[in-house]
């Protein structure tokens, strides 16, 4: 499972790319490979306030539908329209294409709580 | 032994040939119509089939061969109740008495109905522990759905309406229960399952305030567990105020031999087209009584079926009642199926039901623990969870796989992936009504097929091919279904 080195995550398996104030958060490798194919991303719309591990977006695969907690507090500023028509952008690629969205952060200093890449790759692991 | 593939049949259009015709119409009777004339040129522009009689039949005959079915084979779906329906129903069913009436027909003229509903009230309190029965909801999560519709009248009743906006739901639940909760209006919380397969009762604690309507519990979970604290559960739910409500999808671990109604529950839904025998699915309809305690009676939909004075009025005099959830009765000739069920049991015989279903589902869960270990390793009731995770760390073989390669081995798949709190979970449900000889032959084929998992894993990842169609593409089916049959391209034809 590919866990880059420059994000930091979160125990519910969504990633986080802080730059600024405003994070770019989806799920990791690894939730998308034990989701199966994903069939449908249900986003938020720009401009919702969401409070740390609360639920913002569900996705749909083969198998189950799942909730995404946000890792982070904030506004969310933007999201990735592609995957209304494109959703298996997030199986082909977590890290990139398949960003779920963007989140102006209410308090950065939250992002000290985040697991980092080695963190992550142990509770994988464990 | 693998079945021999099925030749892929063609479709009924194509078998079509211009002119011949299958049926033979009377001389009519009156003015013949040209049609074109008062239609214009519909007919060829449907494009319908021509086939003779003899085509059709052996079309839809050959058809139905490639379908499966619990008349055709094994069929261990998890969570579904897949039991064998007896062939008695449908005679009951089919009597004319039943089959002639009408629902607007006056409620006196149809005595035999009535005593029909009321007898299916009267045995499902004696089975399930509860005060009253409404037989009114038309399948499962409609009797969630209606459960909680009276659970919210409740604290309206009581002055919590407001208050109370909080509706708890284990992780392992069906994924209806939460779907029910919120189509309500009710805000929904995960309560965990520990690592023994049962509610975490501290964290339940920690949920449990003034904010809370309800708890939804399955009872067995759908871990195939029975709840072993299910009655200090009830106890603590009440005195917070809450209500809790059983999902009786897995009642047929409980029929005959414990009743919800004793542990604690304030409701519950029952699936007859799952522990009582009625017909599932596309065979349907489904079919969703509910069973409440004494209290939320008042608020049971109208009309209400109820013994008077040696007689069975329908009760539409209720203040209190949340209204219909559906037109008349239900679905009543599945009532009358049920009751056949019930009474050809009888109360000695019921518990014969749970007894060889719980049997059931250990001996499968007992021949596969070296393939397939259970998720939690203590007895089961009438189901059992396992977990293909070994295969899938191995070399990448999923549930799905091995489930794909029992088609093969012409067995229907168990449940994959559910409930969602285990890895690559198998949720085998043999039911009641299978011979040692059948589940044997099913856990032979598992067993080889994980021995396969091993050795050639490309096997199982390309399975099923001795079917009419091999593995589909689940995403696309989802995203881009298209099962419209488009004629191939004719020569325009010059407009005259």
């Amino acid at each position: 499972m590919k866990v880059p080195s420059d994000l930091l995550y979160s125990k519910s398996h969504e990633w986080v790319r802080i730059e600024g104030d405003t994070a770019t958060v989806g799920i990791t490798d690894y939730a998308q490979s034990e989701l199966g194919d994903i069939v449908l991303v249900d986003l938020p719309e720009a401009g919702r306030v969401v409070g740390l591990d609360e639920s913002f977006a569900t996705i749909e695969s083969v198998k189950s539908v799942s909730d995404i907690y946000a890792p982070l507090a904030g506004e969310i500023t933007a999201t990735n329209e592609t995957l209304g028509t494109q959703s298996e952008l997030v199986n082909a690629d977590p890290y990139g294409s398949g960003w779920l969205v963007k989140i102006r952060l209410a308090d950065p200093s939250q992002a000290g709580s985040l697991l980092t890449p080695d963190a992550y790759t142990a509770v994988l692991e464990s | 032994m693998i079945v021999k593939t099925v030749p892929t049949p063609s479709l009924i259009f194509e078998k079509s040939s211009p002119g011949r015709i299958g049926c033979n119409l009377p001389v009519a009777d009156t003015p013949e119509v040209d049609l074109e004339t008062v239609l214009g040129p519909i007919r060829q522009s449907l494009d319908l089939p021509e086939v003779a009689e003899l085509d059709l039949l052996r079309h839809f005959t050959n058809l139905s061969h490639i379908n499966y079915g619990i008349e055709t084979g094994f069929y261990p779906l998890g969570s579904c109740t897949m039991k064998y329906n007896p062939k008695i129903n449908e005679r009951t069913a089919g009597l004319t008495g039943f089959t002639h009436i009408h629902p607007m027909q006056p409620a006196a003229t149809v005595p035999g109905a009535l005593e029909v509903l009321a007898q299916v009230q009267d045995i499902l309190c004696e089975v399930t522990g509860f005060d009253a029965i409404s037989l009114q909801p038309l399948a499962g999560a409609h009797g969630e759905l209606t459960c909680l519709m009276l659970i919210k009248a409740f604290h309206e009743s009581r002055g919590e309406g407001e208050s109370r906006r909080v509706v708890l739901v284990p992780d392992s639940a069906h994924g209806t229960n939460p779907a029910s909760a919120a189509l309500v209006g009710y805000t929904v919380k995960s309560v965990p399952t520990n690592a023994e397969g049962n509610t975490d009762i501290d964290a339940l604690k920690g949920l449990l305030n003034r904010d809370v309507a309800a708890i939804m519990l399955t009872n067995p979970s759908t871990l195939g567990l029975f709840e072993p604290n299910i009655e200090e559960i009830c106890r603590l739910v009440h005195e917070r105020g809450a209500q809790i409500f059983c999902d009786g999808a897995n009642m047929n671990a409980m029929v005959g031999t414990t009743r919800p109604g004793d542990h604690g529950f304030d409701c519950m839904h029952l699936n007859l087209h799952k522990t009582f025998s009625t017909p599932h699915g596309g065979g349907g309809p489904g079919c969703g009584a509910i069973g409440v305690k004494r209290h939320l009676e008042p608020f049971l939909p109208v009309p209400v079926v109820r013994r008077s004075d040696g007689g069975i009025v329908l009760d539409e005099q209720r203040p209190l009642s949340i209204g219909k959830v559906a037109a008349f009765f239900g679905q009543f000739l599945m009532e009358v199926r049920a009751l056949t069920y019930l009474m050809a049991f009888g109360r000695e015989g019921l518990p014969e039901i749970s007894r060889h279903a719980v049997l059931n589902a250990n001996y499968v869960k007992a021949r596969l623990r070296e393939v397939l270990p259970a998720a939690h390793d203590r007895p089961c009731m009438h189901e059992c969870v396992l977990t293909a995770e070994r295969y899938k760390k191995q070399n990448g073989v999923r549930a799905l796989d091995i489930s794909k390669r029992l088609i093969d081995y012409g067995f229907h798949p168990p449940t994959n992936y559910f409930p969602l709190i285990v890895p690559e979970a198998f949720m085998i449900e043999p039911t009641e009504t299978e011979s040692k000889d059948t589940l044997d032959a099913f856990c032979d084929a598992l067993i080889a097929i994980c021995a396969e998992a091993s050795d050639d894993p490309e096997l199982l990842k390309n399975a099923p091919t001795t079917q009419i169609v091999g593995r589909l593409d689940e995403a696309a089916a989802v995203k881009n279904l298209d099962v419209r049959w488009r004629p191939p391209a004719k020569p325009e034809v010059e407009a005259v």
